[in-house]
């Protein structure tokens, strides 16, 4: 398996030199491989989000190396750091982060409006992921019409349109109960086979006991605790 | 950035538009207002200067009166054989005219005599000119006031307060209402009659200059050998007209400004306080791949289609309110404080450079006030999204 995700001493510190400063990162070095499915766990505040944001591009670090297919992302101004974010990465978030408003099939379409892909593209894709995911019956509903479970999907729907490499996931489970929580775990596991690499924040044993799970990475205070295989 | 992408995000920024539709609404609507009546004070004072210029291009060069303890006084026909004598006048012609008041109207009307030779640039709608005594013909406004016309009479009040019968032989049309809309045109004889005017006087003369280049020059000579008299060059009586309309129309645009600078504000505050619903949105946008530029574009877009729907509804506001309702709301202030003028209908007449200026005044501002804030938010790092 290839090298697909790899940082070296990565820091992160918000609000430097001033009196809120927070370490959130300190020194972790970490490689993911192709395909692999990693869970990061630790309490709330050792630093799961911070370390995933970083890794799918969405902050820079203070200090430190980021690379994504042997790319060098670190220091990338924005503009080139969306691009990759764009183009490799997939994002599952804790709260969803829908448009409510907004009718299911545009919330899927959404990271596909800046791209250069046809119109016609656009649809036929969103239309794909929706079939597939049990949703094309509620593709012209408000998300705010939907269950719990159904905007999930439409949230993953959402992470897959632009055909990501990888897929990153923040507490995915957190608001879920157990049957929605195993169900999205089967689609991730669908996700795993064919290919995907899915990074997963999470403190859910459900998740990180969970099969689909290839490593557990353990962050105590912003550094690495320990790995489990 | 491609113009494909570009349609993409203007889709999706009319979609937005949309979804506020509430809120949008009301913006837009206090937004055409305002555009309405910028559009209708800059569409009215052209659509007058226009008119009074088309009415001054067939006055004569040169109109002299006679000026008795500074008041405009009947003039000596005898003046117009001194007028002839100096170099450079061409023809001199004797004028015979005044104002009548129509108590039953409440109206002005400008009453006109008439020799062998009409005035140039009548038109008749329908009918003639008067030929025998004691006919006349009318203008439009006056027709209308009294119910009027061609086979009709009208009867009016002569200066010894007894009345006159006189048959109307046609109704005139021009190309500028101004010009005849409230103009009775009867015989010189019957005119001089109607008011009690002396044989050997006239009200002014018209006098032609061979040479424009010459008119101040004639002028300065006709004050010069008839000292009671004021001449008035047509350049002079536009400059007026010109003064009069900007003052009116700067008075209004200043109260206007007021206006206007009321609503940017108001807009760059709707704008700088994004609420939590709108900075939530743009960090979902940036945290699923648009960049800080797409963003901008998907807010400019958003304001422009606002802004470029009210100037457009407002324009077609104004035109309206100017145009087909002759301008009710702002009559008052920019044709004069007077009622007594038979109403007329103005020309449209509106240039691109005039609607480029509303346009400019109204969309960049409002665009900006939208643009402007959202980039605020447009920068910051997607990771707090992770984080709501």
């Amino acid at each position: 398996m290839a090298r697909l995700i790899e940082t070296v001493d990565l820091h992160k510190t918000y609000n430097p030199g001033k009196p809120d400063e927070v370490r959130a990162l300190q020194g972790v070095s970490l490689q993911i491989e192709e395909g692999e499915v990693v869970a990061l766990k630790g309490p709330s505040g050792s630093g799961k989000t911070t370390l995933l944001s970083l890794l799918g591009c969405m902050s820079r670090p203070s200090s430190g190396l980021v690379t994504v297919a042997g790319r060098d992302v670190s220091r990338l101004p924005e503009r080139f750091l969306t691009a990759v974010r764009r183009q490799t990465f997939g994002f599952i978030f804790q709260q969803f982060n829908l448009l409510r408003d907004v009718g299911v099939l545009e919330n899927v379409l959404l990271p596909l409006y800046p791209q250069e892909c046809p119109v016609k593209e656009m649809r036929r894709r969103a239309d794909a992921l929706l079939e597939r995911l049990g949703l094309a019956h509620r593709r012209h509903l408000k998300v705010r019409q939907l269950s719990g479970g159904e905007q999930q999907r439409v949230a993953i729907a959402r992470a897959l349109v632009n055909a990501p490499q990888i897929l990153v996931a923040d507490e995915p489970t957190a608001h879920l109960d157990s049957e929605l929580a195993a169900e999205l775990l089967e689609i991730l596991g669908g996700l795993r086979d064919e290919g995907k690499t899915i990074v997963i924040a999470t403190h859910d044993r459900f998740v990180y006991d969970h099969p689909l799970i290839g490593r557990v990475v353990a962050l105590r205070d912003g550094r690495l605790a320990a790995e489990a295989p | 950035m491609s113009v494909t992408r570009q349609l993409k995000i203007l889709e999706f920024a009319l979609a937005a538009t949309l979804r506020q539709r509430g809120r949008n609404f009301s913006i837009l609507l206090v937004y055409t207002l305002v555009i309405a009546v910028l559009a209708s004070v800059l569409f009215l004072t052209r659509a007058l200067r226009e008119e009074a210029t088309l009415l001054l291009s067939r006055a004569p060069e040169l109109v002299v009166q006679r000026i008795v303890a500074g008041r405009h006084d009947l003039i000596p026909l005898d003046y117009g054989r001194v007028l002839a004598t100096i170099p450079g006048v061409g023809q001199v012609t004797p004028r015979v005219w005044g104002y009548y008041y129509d108590g039953l109207t409440r109206s002005n009307y400008t009453m006109l005599g008439i020799g062998a030779d009409p005035p140039e640039g009548l038109a008749l709608l329908s009918g003639r000119l008067p030929r025998l005594p004691k006919e006349c013909a009318l203008g439009a406004g006056v027709a209308g006031l009294r119910g009027t016309g061609p086979d009709g009479d009208l009867i009016l009040v002569d200066h010894r307060g007894r009345t006159v019968d006189l048959p109307v032989t046609g109704v005139f049309r021009s190309d500028s209402a101004l010009l005849t809309n409230d103009l009775v045109l009867l015989g010189e004889d019957d005119l001089r009659s109607f008011f009690g005017l002396p044989p050997d006087r006239a009200t002014d003369f018209a006098v032609e200059v061979r040479n424009p280049q010459e008119v101040e020059t004639v002028a300065a000579k006709v004050k010069q050998l008839l000292p009671d008299t004021r001449p008035i060059t047509r350049r002079e009586i536009l400059r007026t007209y010109d003064s009069v309309f900007s003052w009116r129309s700067g008075m209004l645009l200043t109260l206007f400004a007021s206006a206007l600078l009321a609503f940017c504000v108001l807009a760059w505050d709707k704008a700088t306080g994004l609420s939590a619903e709108e900075r939530r949105e743009i960090g979902i946008l940036k945290a699923v791949g648009w960049d800080t530029a797409d963003v901008l574009a998907l807010k400019f877009w958003e304001g422009l289609v606002l802004s470029l729907t009210a100037l457009l509804c407002g324009l077609i506001l104004a035109w309206v309110h100017v145009f087909w309702f002759d301008s009710q709301l702002l009559t008052p202030v920019l044709k004069g404080w007077s009622i007594l003028f038979p109403p007329f209908a103005l020309v449209p007449s509106v240039d691109l450079y005039q609607l480029f200026v509303i346009a400019f005044l109204t969309v960049t501002p409002y665009v900006a006030s939208t643009v402007i804030p959202s980039w605020k938010t447009a920068i910051t790092d997607p990771e707090s999204m992770m984080r709501s």
